[in-house]
């Protein structure tokens, strides 16, 4: 089962990206796919050192902690330092964009995207292989 | 799922629209607000960022859905914002004009996207070349002088382009940097930094929010917060101090003489010590506060400095945004269909519920008992007497919770409102302001919708005709701005809505020689006028002509539909009038229209059903009491004089049997008139659902409906406020003429 983490403040876009995602003929051949949606960067921040992710997608333009900043802290936290990292932003935001990848994000999907798109790129992070989930991140209290 | 370039499945596609109506909606808001801030000449950027947002999470919502229109309208218009908020254009309120036309837009967008409306191709495009015009008038933007502070390069890559030119705008108005500290509970983290943002706003501008990554374990987080103000660290300290947290100011490198261009991404370079300084790198070591370093090492050894640090999270401040209005321009309703509903509500319905499965429970076992035949009737017939009242209990809350669910604050179609009084007294050149009270009022959610075009009219009315000129106003000492004040509020089962005018207001005698010009009424038939009848004139649909409302300058087009679709929804619209002072029309509406308790009674052996809540009481008829004063049949009760109607006469049965035998008198009222219905029997009180009578009859007034009784027969069911209407209000024959035709 592949976990995945969508930061995201559109809930429709959270939604889009989970149909997509969970749909059997992306999610089969992965084993299974739970998305899970985390609607700002502090919700983010709250999950991910509860559970272990095999990739994150984010988008950038949120309020409070923006999706550059959500990305440095995942690559200086324990768990999610290796954690494939999807960066979906306008296509406009070039150089925000470029700012994700030079802080350790692996891919920049500009959005809009098509559902084909999406899976391309997930597979293709996905497929990396995974050293960074350890799993010492279960245990945790709930706040 | 999910097969086709570009579309998610059914399911994902109500999210879309009840997502983007939600983004439409706050747009609008944010709108209004922006528009406010520009009258008062201070506008806060965060407020055209908060819009820039919203777009932008439009565009990737209809880039994701296909929706390709809307793509394009916000791709054209996020390009505009952007420029707004990186400050290359200035905000002026005819780019504001452009953003509030694009909002209407987007409603309509929306309605054809669902398959409501059409496309309104051309006016899209109409805007795209003005937004066109608009992104070409770019200035290149000054650059900033962000390398003069002792500013983690680290940190610069990490803010947005925004973020950076905000950053940049900031430091040129020669504000000071500060860094707040803060140690949130991440559970806490949204209200707790709501706090710190309530108290630390009123002094400046907060550039980014940055996780340390240091202080904090699995439960918590550190954050330092950069923040543009003006205030000096005093005043902000203890501005901000109360909940416990800490405050520094950003040192400027000691030669600042230089503050040449830089694009804030550049990568620190190490400046020589002559040319302009460009670098990010902190000049003095010891004074290096990294904005994101590890774990925060000894504070800035700066003297004016106070060690702030507390361990508490700050209380939750209220973080809210004042709500605000906003809307479209062809039609105001809505193409979300969904309640947005308090999970409280339906907790309460979900304990009904359990109730009534323990009531149910119990009913079964005493079904089994009456199987056994040892039962005693008559304790068995308590048993299950209990038990019916219980379930019959139980049922009504549930009735009631259901109905709860589908109320909503009548706030919803009022914040549309505000943008339309922006845009029409824009067009109009004249200030008007708008008062709202009651908005929290809750009302039926199919109300809400279908109120929001009648709400535009009488608006859009009273900025046209109401409120005078501003010349005018300054000439009899009124306020320069005019007021429209709309309030709501609930009376009984009703919701009344007013909207009220300091305008002109309106002349009976011109109303009326005008209305007897145009032939609605004849010379005598005004004689008999009430004023209140007067005023009700302008709802007539031969009167709402322009050239009568400009000969008035009265009341404009339209208020004969405002009528109309207020009496569809079941309620009333009055009138009222003082020359020189203004206008008050009030709407009276039922809270819902989903079930409704009625009153059965019979008319020439056929049941109708008369809904309770326009009932005031039903009195046996004593026939001697009636007189006939001109024409209309009047009963005295209780000394007052009260017109009366025989229904069967009206429907036409009367001629069938002479009845024998008391009649009864419903006595209706609907805002504040009041009616005796005459009717041959009273049969009960009942809850019933109503069914709408098809097209084919949609056109007879008179009957809100049909509904069955549960003993297969059918009764109309009346509309008491379109009776009252039809019944005493001269000049209108539709009603009888339909309603003969169409009994058999």
């Amino acid at each position: 089962m592949r976990r995945i983490l969508i930061v995201e403040d559109s809930g429709s876009t959270r939604a889009f990206v989970r149909a997509v995602l969970e749909a059997p003929d992306f999610a089969a051949p992965q084993g299974g796919c739970e998305v899970v949606e985390a609607s700002c960067g502090f919700d983010a921040m709250r999950l991910l050192p509860r559970d272990r992710y095999d990739l994150i997608i984010t988008d950038i333009n949120m309020t409070d902690i923006n999706g550059l900043e959500l990305i440095r802290f995942i690559r200086r936290s324990a768990h999610h330092r290796q954690t494939p990292l999807l960066v979906i932003s306008t296509l406009r935001a070039q150089q925000d964009a470029e700012r994700g990848l030079a802080l350790g994000a692996n891919v920049y999907l500009p959005k809009p995207f098509t559902p084909e798109q999406l899976r391309e790129s997930c597979a293709q992070l996905l497929g990396a292989p995974r050293k960074a989930s350890e799993s010492s991140g279960g245990g945790s209290r709930t706040p | 799922m999910n097969e086709g370039g570009g579309r998610g499945d059914g399911g994902a596609r109500d999210d879309f629209f009840s997502e983007a109506q939600e983004l439409v909606d706050g747009l609008g808001r944010d709108l209004l607000m922006l528009d406010e801030m520009l009258k008062k000449g201070h506008v806060e950027p965060e407020i055209i960022n908060d819009v820039f947002r919203g777009v932008h999470t439009l565009k990737g919502l209809s880039g994701l859905f296909g929706a390709t229109r809307m793509a394009g309208l916000s791709h054209q218009l996020e390009d505009v914002l952007d420029e707004l908020r990186l400050g290359r254009i200035d905000v002026d309120a005819g780019v504001l004009d452009l953003l509030f036309r694009a909002v209407s837009l987007y409603a309509r967008i929306l309605s054809s996207e669902k398959g409501e409306a059409e496309d309104p191709v051309h006016d899209v495009e109409q805007l795209l070349l003005a937004l066109g015009q608009v992104s070409n008038r770019r200035a290149g933007e000054g650059v900033g002088a962000v390398a003069q502070y002792e500013l983690d390069p680290g940190l610069l890559g990490v803010l947005t382009e925004y973020e950076e030119h905000r950053l940049r705008a900031n430091i040129q108005q020669g504000f000071a940097l500060y860094r707040i500290r803060a140690l949130f509970s991440l559970a806490t983290i949204d209200t707790a930094l709501d706090a710190v943002k309530a108290n630390a706003r009123p002094h400046g501008e907060i550039i980014t929010y940055l996780p340390t990554g240091s202080g904090g374990d699995a439960d918590s987080i550190e954050l330092e917060i950069l923040m543009a103000s003006k205030a000096s660290l005093g005043v902000l300290s203890k501005a901000i101090q109360t909940g416990g947290v800490s405050v520094e100011e950003v040192q400027r490198r000691a030669p600042s003489h230089s503050i040449h261009a830089t694009g804030l991404p550049s990568p620190p370079s190490d400046a020589s010590g002559t040319a302009p300084s460009i670098s990010l790198h902190p000049a003095h070591p010891r004074e290096a506060p990294s904005l994101r370093g590890g774990p925060s090492s000894a504070p800035a050894p700066i003297s004016d400095v106070p060690g702030l640090v507390a361990s508490n999270v700050p209380s939750p401040a209220t973080g809210a945004k004042s709500t605000r209005p906003g809307s479209g321009e062809m039609s105001l309703r809505s193409v979300s269909q969904t309640v947005r509903v308090d999970i409280r509500k339906l907790d309460r319905l979900m304990t009904i519920v359990g109730e009534l499965a323990i009531v149910k429970t119990a009913i079964a076992k005493l079904t089994d008992r009456a199987r056994s035949r040892f039962v005693e009737t008559r304790e068995f017939a308590t048993e299950l007497g209990r038990l019916n009242r219980s379930f019959e209990r139980h049922l009504a809350q549930m009735q009631n919770g259901i109905l709860e669910v589908r109320m909503v604050p009548l706030g919803q179609a009022f914040d549309k409102l505000a943008r339309i009084v922006r845009q029409i007294s824009r067009e109009h050149s004249k200030e008007v302001n708008l008062v709202v009270t009651g908005a929290e009022t809750e009302i039926d959610k199919l109300i809400v919708e279908e109120l929001s075009d009648p709400l535009m009219h009488m608006i859009r009315n009273a900025i046209d005709h109401g409120i005078e000129a501003r010349d005018e106003r300054l000439r009899v000492g009124k306020p320069v701005v005019g007021t429209i004040a709309l309030n709501a509020f609930q009376k009984g089962n009703h919701v009344v809505i007013e909207v009220e005018d300091d305008g002109s207001g309106m002349d009976p005698k011109a109303l009326t020689a005008a209305a007897i010009r145009r032939g609605v009424v004849t010379s005598d038939e005004a004689k008999e006028l009430s004023q209140r009848e007067v005023f009700a004139l302008v709802f007539m649909p031969g009167f709402t002509t322009k050239e009568v409302a400009t000969d008035l300058s009265g009341r404009g087009v339209g208020l004969d539909i405002v009528r109309t679709n207020i009496a569809k929804l079941g309620g009333v619209v009055d009138i009222m009038s003082d020359v020189g002072i203004g206008t008050k029309m009030t709407i009276t509406l039922p809270i819902t229209l989903a079930i409704i308790n009625v009153l059965l009674v019979e008319i020439g052996g056929n049941p109708f059903a008369i809904p309770l809540a326009s009932i005031e009481e039903a009195i046996v008829l004593d026939e001697s009491a009636l007189r006939t004063i001109e024409l209309r049949e009047v009963l005295s009760v209780r000394g007052v004089s009260l017109p009366v109607c025989r229904l069967d006469r009206l429907f036409g049965f009367a001629s069938a049997e002479h009845r024998r035998g008391r009649s009864f008198v419903v006595i209706a009222q609907v805002g504040d008139r009041r009616m005796g219905l005459i009717v041959d029997e009273l049969v009960g009180q009942q809850d019933i659902v109503i069914k709408p009578l098809g097209r084919s009859l949609a056109r007879v007034r008179g009957f809100a409906g049909a509904t069955e009784l549960g003993d297969q027969r059918v009764a109309l069911v009346l509309d008491a406020a379109a009776l009252i209407e039809e019944v005493l209000i001269p000049g209108e024959t539709r009603f009888f003429g339909a309603a003969d035709a169409g009994r058999s």
